[in-house]
């Protein structure tokens, strides 16, 4: 088991306290030279000796039996090599162990349009397109699911045979000490039903993977993947080949977003191809197949009720909230039941909430999967949140800035839902945006058509828990250092244009003093590099950044006593800066780097150093806990400032005010530019983008396709219409990360969306209770105002669920211990109901269930 | 990647040579910038054994300015809309022109293929897989029109931002044969269906387009509005293009308004052009006019925004086109509809 991560006290601090020289200033990001020159290989730019060419035949239909295949008019193509179909595939795979429910080619039955059934090889892509178009294959129709509403209406047939009941792929509710009483206590109690629509990541580069065999039954995969090591352990399980005798490297990514976090169909299917075939085999998708692919935000619809308390200073409280999350999953599990977890989990980490009950369902549908996407889960309910609130503001006659620094979470608490908070910079994020914006002056006073909106949010810095349950490091990194001076440094991440390579090298560069065109990076490469879980839930830099530190500080260490040694020094004098590592008190006694780790390597022999990351322990020990603890959470705020016409409804927005609660900057500019790309991501969702889906008059054919697969016609903002934005960045070191730094890659998207609905009101008067905010909506509403009806356009009801018997959780204010109360296996809903839960395997799960018992207290407030 | 199909490539260097070329192989199709032909032929919405090419025709080239305008077929978009002298004269040209796709498109894009281009329709602007999926449309390879499932015609919309202008300057298109050549006022040469829109047999080639020099700036006030959802790239899923002439008193004597997008054809809105005849440039006649525009307007749902809501907007878009040429203050919000032609 891995050290924790060493704290240095002043006493055995090995230099005095410098100011760091790197870390916080604006530097050049390591890729960046060749990112811009085009020098940077990714996946589609490699080429091998012998390469060939696969194409996936994907299914045309919806939901289907797949009767036959007819390769016959295909195998005559000039150039056709070789065909898999489902039969080459017996093992299912998929990225989390609750949810093996994918093939890399459907064996019997294919569940969306895009569904891949057979992949063509051949020695140009001409040659596998034109083949894959002569594949035939024959299907049996089944009904189709189109919506979460349609699903709970058909439990038969099923589109999967496992999942918690009917088409329902997971079910969970949870109640976090005495909500019905915290109702009861209200002064006033609000709802709403909000329904945020689904969309996708958009990355500019297309998925990509190139498969190259070896002797002995050995398959190198290059990839555009966010995490090499999760499909490292796909291809492991469905090839059946030792891992060792499977490399997964990942390319740097053109774009990830979450969209390149699964292990996908196509990846498997050219390792396997390359082994048939015994040549390198690549494939590229189409802009459509990224579509199809998917793994995008769900569409989810939302209830949300929450009563409040008018303190006598004024201040607003919450007394209980209960969220309900309908969650339309598409055809596969992917990361689904941490997305239906994710959209209950941090509704409690930004304000104080005493008691607290989440009741999410997933459905299966038969369209592409739904999964991870940038805020994973959160950007929906978060969205619902903060419309709410900017409701309660309007009618308790408080301004919203104000309503929220009443009610503000405290650092250093655990939630209702046991989640230790430990930094938590929201209220500076609110000051600093609300005066940048001139929110209190301005606010409720613009001219008609103008207005302001203000939301916040908060995300993860790292999922607490892996994805599979271990007791390993969640990252690792080895530096070798050696008489060149150089320094390599190995760690399994994965650049997805995040910077994660930049802040490897950076802290790396700072605990040593060398600059950072001497370090060398080999990064996200199974065979070379120590594990790294990847690029997501907003890990890296924490995670990474701390084991990072942990085989930099061993690595000064030994140098230290080699030097303090040679020149006769306290090696606790030594400071490292500069490319020289010398002495404190008399800087022109020491050694140059290079002469340091001579020094060194003569002394120790050969030097290397590793440095790992486990996250700590979270206080939950619920069913359910495994998501949403993180060793610290980031936060953001933004304004936004919108017009809108009240003759067409067309709205823009004219600037956003957003500040970031870094904890820590390890590169202020890397750190600006991912806010900026959260906010315009953020901006895209709310304007226009979704992932819409096109059914056919039923009475005439079965066809349920994505409407737009296309980078035209699915619209997602261009530069022309981006607003000015203006960051804060809030820092207040995070004692759990690498320098204080805290993430930065997910959390500033979340409270553009509904920044932007509290805007559209205090421009106009209507509330748009869903995302994105079409115009036909905002006249819909201002028609429906002008008439004196609700000034609202948003869905009607929330869809009836039978949520079962919830898990009732006593909070910490309770007196509880982390645990549920009621955690009867028999006694929650179903049997289907997975015994885990959370992501972990089921057996795990299982082993670690402790029965707790039955509190009268508890059940008495329900 | 998606793949082009195999052709044959010809690049033909007289008008003569090229007539000569569609005349033996009346399957061939022609290209230009190839800006909509190339990716057509992606996703097989076109099949071409042969592909003429009219970039090489010198009698095709360039724009000349005397009286009028000529446009040569080929010429470039990025060349037109940053003429100085289509600026002055024919600004809502250079606007319409501007707001064409995104500047490396209108670097390749011609004049004669814009208005030439196909039409377009989200059941079939897909690549082949997809449409597959649906069963293909009306417009290829199927029997139904998605659109209108009792339409015996394909609805697919006019994507031109050229054509509906030139149609309210009242241009010309010359079109030569083999057998021939014709001139016929541009709006001519389209017919309302989404499949055969164009009114012209196959080998016929638009070599120029003529505007007239009584539609420039001096004789005739004229503007172009253009609806869609992001500043660049978008084609318009509607457009409104007017071109008012007064006489001294400020009275109309002609006007011509033509709505892109909302037909398969450019719409002409002649119940409100000609209401507006005899009428002075008031907020309340040109209201009136605009909402008469709604009418012939048949927003369907095959491009992007709600139907329902574009038919409303031909109303108000109208109302600002007609109100900017008449030089009345315009409060709709435009932004992101309508380029800055950069002075
Ligand atoms: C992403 C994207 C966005 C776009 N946005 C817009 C937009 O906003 N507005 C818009 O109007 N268009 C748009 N277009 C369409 C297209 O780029 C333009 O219409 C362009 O002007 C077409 O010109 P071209 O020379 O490239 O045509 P080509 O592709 O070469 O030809 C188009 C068609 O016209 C025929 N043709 C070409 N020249 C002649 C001729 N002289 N005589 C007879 N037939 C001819 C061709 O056979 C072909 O069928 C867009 C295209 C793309 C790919
Ligand atoms: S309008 Fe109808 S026939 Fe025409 S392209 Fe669209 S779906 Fe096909």
């Amino acid at each position: 088991m891995a050290e924790p991560i060493r704290k240095i006290t002043p006493e055995e601090d090995p230099a005095p306290e410098r100011e760091p020289r790197l870390i916080g200033k604006p530097f050049r990001r390591v890729d960046g030279r060749a990112k811009v020159t085009g020098a940077t290989r990714f996946a589609d730019d490699l080429s091998f000796p012998r390469m060939c060419w696969v194409r996936l035949v994907r299914s045309t239909v919806p939901h289907a039996v797949i009767r036959s295949i007819d390769l016959g008019e295909a195998e005559k193509v000039p150039g056709v090599l070789g065909f898999l179909t489902g039969k080459d595939f017996p093992i299912p795979f998929g990225i989390l162990p609750v949810s093996q429910d994918e093939h890399a080619l459907c064996p019997d039955k294919v569940r969306f349009v895009g569904d891949p059934v057979v992949a063509v090889a051949a020695t140009t892509e001409d040659a596998a397109y034109e083949a894959a178009w002569k594949v035939k294959v024959d299907y049996e129709p089944l009904p189709t699911i189109g919506s979460v509403q349609e699903a709970l209406d058909t439990p038969e047939p099923r589109i999967h045979d496992y999942g918690d009941e009917g088409n329902l792929h997971k079910v969970v509710s949870m109640t976090f000490g005495a909500v019905e009483e915290g109702f009861a206590a209200a002064d006033e109690i609000f709802e709403d039903t909000i329904w945020y629509e689904g969309n996708t990541h958009l990355p500019m580069e297309q998925h990509s993977a190139v498969a190259v065999p070896e002797d002995d039954d050995r398959v190198t995969l290059w990839s555009s993947s966010q995490t090499p090591h999760y499909v490292h352990r796909a291809l492991t399980k469905v090839l059946g080949l030792p891992a060792s005798r499977i490399r997964v490297v990942a390319c740097s990514n053109g774009g990830g977003f979450g969209g390149k976090s699964d292990p996908f169909n196509h990846e498997i299917v050219v390792a396997k191809m390359a082994l048939k075939l015994g040549r390198p085999v690549k494939i590229t998708l189409t802009r459509e197949e990224v579509f199809l692919c998917h793994r995008g935000r769900h569409p989810v619809l939302m209830s949300v009720k929450t009563g409040i308390k008018r303190e006598s200073d004024g201040r607003v409280s919450i007394t209980a909230q209960r969220l309900q999350t309908a969650l339309d999953g598409g055809a596969y599990g992917s990361y689904g039941v941490a997305s239906t977890y994710y959209t209950g989990a941090l509704q409690t980490v930004t304000y104080k909430m005493p008691a607290y009950e989440f009741q999410g369902v997933r459905a299966f549908t038969n369209k592409p999967p739904c999964g991870p996407k940038r805020g994973h889960g959160t950007p929906q309910p978060r969205f619902a949140f903060e419309v709410h609130l900017d409701k309660i503001a309007a009618k308790t006659g408080l301004n919203p800035a104000d309503l929220r620094l009443g009610m503000l979470a405290e650092p250093d608490t655990v939630t209702a839902n046991w989640l230790r908070v430990g930094t938590m910079g929201l209220g500076k994020c609110i000051e600093a945006v609300v005066a940048g914006s001139g929110f209190r002056e301005r606010w409720g006073k613009l001219p008609p058509g103008r207005g302001l909106g203000l939301a916040c949010g908060s995300y993860l810095c790292g999922a607490g828990l892996p994805i599979y349950w271990n007791h390993m490091p969640q990252s690792g990194v080895m530096i070798k250092l050696d008489r060149s001076g150089g320094v390599a440094v190995f760690c399994g991440q994965a650049e997805i244009g995040q910077g994660s390579d930049s802040v490897l090298a950076a802290i790396v560069a700072e605990i040593l003093g060398v600059s950072l065109s001497d370090i060398r990076l080999c990064v996200a490469d199974t065979d070379l590099t120590p594990v790294d879980l990847g690029s997501y839930s907003s890990r890296v830099t924490l995670m990474m950044g701390n084991a990072a530190v942990q085989a930099a500080e061993r690595a000064r260490e030994q140098i230290a006593q080699a030097v303090g040694q040679q020149l006769e020094i306290p090696s606790g004098r030594l400071v490292f800066a500069d490319g020289r590592v010398f002495d404190a008190t008399d800087p022109d006694t020491g050694l140059s780097f290079q002469d340091a780790v001579i020094a060194t390597e003569a002394r120790f022999g050969t030097l290397a150093t590793t440095g790992s990351y486990i996250p700590p322990r979270s206080p939950g020990k619920y069913r359910g806990a495994g998501v949403g603890p993180s060793p610290a959470y980031s936060y953001s705020a933004a304004v936004i400032e919108v017009e809108v016409d009240p003759a067409t409804g067309l709205w823009n927005p004219l600037h956003v005010w957003i500040a970031h609660d870094i904890g820590k900057s390890i590169n202020p500019v890397l750190v600006m530019g991912q806010v900026e790309g959260g906010v315009y991501m953020g901006l895209g969702e709310v304007m226009m983008e979704e992932s819409a889906f096109r059914r056919l008059p039923r009475h005439l054919s079965n066809a349920l396709v994505h409407k737009f697969p296309s980078m035209l016609e699915y619209k997602s903002p261009s530069f022309a219409d981006m607003p000015p934005v203006t960051t804060y960045l809030i820092e207040d070191p995070d004692p759990q990360g690498p320098f204080g730094a805290k993430e930065v890659g997910q959390g500033p998207l979340l409270p553009v969306m509904p920044a932007v609905a509290n805007a559209i009101y205090d421009a106009v008067g209507v509330r748009i209770d869903q995302s994105p905010i079409h115009p036909h909506m905002v006249l819909k509403a201002l028609q429906a105002k002008a008439k004196g009806d609700e000034a609202r356009f948003g869905p009607k009801a929330f869809p009836e669920v039978d949520f079962g018997e919830t898990l009732l959780v006593p909070t910490p204010a309770q007196g509880g211990d982390g645990k549920a109360i009621n955690d009867f296996k028999d006694k929650l809903r179903s049997g289907m109901r997975s015994a885990s839960g959370t992501m972990m395997s089921r057996e795990e799960a299982l082993r670690n269930k402790k029965v707790s018992v039955l509190t009268t207290e508890l059940k008495g407030a329900r | 990647m998606l793949r082009l199909p195999a052709f044959r490539f010809l690049q033909p260097k007289t008008l003569g040579e090229a007539a000569a070329m569609l005349a033996g192989e009346p399957e061939a199709r022609l290209v230009a910038g190839g800006t909509d032909l190339w990716p057509n032929l992606k996703r097989r919405h076109q099949k071409a054994q042969t592909v003429v090419s009219l970039m090489r025709l010198p009698e095709l080239r360039g724009l000349h300015v005397n009286g009028g305008l000529r446009l040569g077929a080929t010429a470039l978009l990025a060349d037109i809309e940053t003429d100085t002298q289509v600026r002055a004269r024919w600004p809502s040209l250079a606007t319409a022109i501007a707001s064409i796709s995104s500047p490396p498109l209108r670097n390749m894009g011609t004049i004669g293929g814009n208005v030439c281009v196909d039409t377009r329709c989200t059941y079939y602007n897909q690549t082949e897989d997809w449409r597959r999926s649906i069963g293909y449309c009306l417009k290829a390879e199927g029997s139904t029109c998605w659109v209108a499932t009792s339409s015996p015609t394909c609805l697919a919309h006019t994507a031109s931002d050229s054509a509906p202008m030139l149609c309210a300057l009242g241009a010309q298109a010359r079109l030569v044969a083999p057998d021939g050549e014709r001139e016929i006022p541009l709006e001519q040469l389209y017919q309302d269906d989404g499949i055969q829109y164009l009114a012209k047999r196959s080998d016929e080639i638009l070599t120029d387009l003529l505007v007239p020099g009584e539609a420039d700036a001096a004789h005739c006030r004229s503007a172009f509005w253009k609806l869609r959802r992001r500043g660049t790239i978008d084609f318009a899923v509607l457009s409104a293009a007017v071109a008012l002439w007064t006489d001294p008193s400020g009275e109309v004597t002609r006007a011509r308004i033509y709505l892109g997008a909302v037909g398969s054809q450019p719409v002409a809105a002649t119940d409100a052009a000609q209401f507006l005849i005899g009428k002075p440039l008031t907020a309340e006649t040109l209201a009136e006019a605009a909402r008469l525009a709604r009418k012939p307007a048949y927003p369907m749902d095959n491009t992007d925004f709600q139907a329902q809501w574009r038919g409303t907007m031909v109303v108000q878009y109208t109302e600002a086109a007609l109100r900017e040429a008449a030089g009345l203050p315009v409060e709709r919000l435009a932004p992101r509809h309508l380029p800055v032609v950069a002075g």
